[in-house]
């Protein structure tokens, strides 16, 4: 595992996502509320790619009629089938222990820390001014 | 083996009443003048014709008398004949089929109470299921209630088909009356020809059509239970299909919860697997055996993941196999014993209690 810079922050306003490719896996990487969350865009089920599915809440249910809806926008569909996942975890709702897919640390860096390395940087040039994404995958 | 040296639980034989004025002695006065007064018909249900040969093995049959009507008969030939130490009676008279609520709770009461009589106080190897009259589940509820305290009755009966999906909230105070008092719900073939009975597609033109679709019937009947959350809100609750076949239900299960698994924020109380649902909650009677022989029985319970799940029925006096085939050969002691005694007492509580060993 490494930390490979991939974008400048400006890129990925909140509510956005964006799918960048490290070391040759499709990786998509959601700004909710200005928290950042990456996972392999990839189904654990069948291959889809989660980056097209759509974000929504957490409904459960105490009992039969009464729902329960929480952590809105956290729950990621597979735009396949519609399984749920975390986007905080990668696991699945159906099944958490057995299904999952990869979930990947990202973090928000200063270019002022970056350029002292040793960050793969993708692409672009870092300049010490800005804010950058940075995927440890 | 033959499962006469096993001594099993026998979890459905049919009592059959002769005819509707067997009735009249356990109705009260108003119900008993109608029932002359307007010619009531007999109630048969054409789930079950006469003449139709499921309906009763040839030498189950003995003339002039409606299979199954005889206490003698069904003791020689279902109890002594396959050893059994219990046979859970479920009477299929077609009191459930009625529209009017009063005048099926008074004749379910009636049935039951002739059950109660001229069945289980004749003879103790004899359990009961209770007719309820489903046309009013708070009727059906009083009619729980009112025989609850005797143990002979062990378990609530409702036909395959009915007004409504039996998952319907409409039907909880059954649930919950069942449940508190450890009684199973059983679902037995046939319907109450409210809607046809091919799911659907229209009314079949014949009775062939009508058995074969009981099978579709439960898994709708199935897939309501578990998606509205019946066992989600009554946890301790079982449901025993009875007479429902068996073969389908891997398939079933495989589709149902494949799409839970996209579909499961549309019912969040469905918090596992209708899988395991089923195998912790729901049971299946023996007879028939809707596959060709053991080899695929078995391949069926390695499908469904469990043998915990079939309980030993003969389903007398239908014609469901011959002579003394009521296991095919090939299965092993084991699990011949967990079929016959050991899934039949973990479901039947009441009976584990009340039997003499």
């Amino acid at each position: 595992m490494s930390k490979h810079v991939v974008f400048p922050l400006k890129d990925l306003p909140p509510g956005n996502r964006k799918v960048v490719n490290i070391g040759g896996r499709p990786i998509v990487i959601f700004n909710i509320n200005g928290e950042f969350f990456a996972l392999l865009d990839r189904c654990p089920h069948q291959g889809g790619q989660l980056s097209c599915g759509q974000l929504t809440g957490l409904v459960e249910a105490s009992e039969p009629g009464k729902y329960c809806y929480s952590r809105p926008g956290e729950i990621l569909r597979c735009p396949w089938h519609g399984w749920e996942f975390d986007v905080r975890t990668g696991k699945s709702w159906c099944d958490p222990s057995r299904i999952r897919t990869k979930s990947y640390n990202v973090a928000v860096e200063p270019g002022s820390k970056l350029v002292e390395g040793p960050y793969i940087a993708e692409v672009f040039q870092v300049t010490v001014e800005e804010d950058y994404v940075v995927v440890e995958a | 083996m033959s499962v006469a040296s096993v001594g099993g639980i026998d979890c459905d034989v049919h009592p059959a009443l002769s005819a509707l004025k067997g009735l009249l002695p356990y109705l009260d006065e108003h119900w008993r003048d109608a029932v002359i007064q307007r010619g009531v018909h007999e109630l048969n249900s054409i789930a079950y014709p006469d003449h139709a040969p499921i309906t009763a093995r040839a030498d189950f049959r003995s003339s002039g008398r409606r299979p199954g009507s005889d206490l003698d008969l069904l003791r020689a030939q279902a109890l002594d004949h396959f050893g059994s130490r219990a046979a859970i009676c479920n009477c299929l008279y077609g009191v459930q089929l009625l529209f009017s609520e009063d005048m099926a709770a008074a004749f379910t009461r009636a049935l039951n109470t002739w059950i109660a009589r001229e069945w289980l106080d004749r003879e103790p190897r004899l359990r009961a299921s209770i007719i309820v009259p489903l046309q009013s589940p708070e009727r059906a509820v009083d009619e729980i209630e009112h025989w609850a305290a005797d143990q002979r009755f062990v378990q609530v009966f409702m036909p395959a088909m009915a007004d409504q999906p039996y998952g319907r909230r409409m039907y909880w105070p059954i649930y919950s009356a069942a449940e508190r008092h450890g009684l199973p719900i059983g679902i037995h073939a046939g319907s109450s020809y409210r809607h046809p009975v091919t799911a659907g597609v229209g009314w079949p033109s014949y009775y062939t059509e009508d058995y074969a679709a009981q099978a579709v019937g439960f898994q709708s009947q199935l897939t309501s239970l578990v998606c509205e959350g019946v066992f989600s809100k009554f946890p301790k609750l079982r449901v025993v299909l009875l007479e429902s076949g068996y073969s389908w239900l891997p398939a079933h299960l495989w589709r149902l919860t494949k799409y839970w698994r996209g579909l499961r924020m549309e019912i969040p109380w469905v918090d596992r697997s209708p899988t395991e649902i089923v195998r912790s909650n729901v049971r299946l009677t023996l007879q028939p055996i809707d596959a060709p022989g053991a080899d695929e029985l078995l391949k069926t319970i390695d499908h469904i993941g469990t043998d915990g799940l079939l309980l030993f029925s003969t389903d007398y006096p239908h014609w469901q196999f011959d002579g003394d085939e009521v296991l095919p050969a090939g299965l092993g002691a084991d699990l011949v014993r967990k079929i016959t005694v050991d899934n039949p007492l973990e479901t039947y509580l009441r009976i584990r209690e009340t039997l003499a060993w």
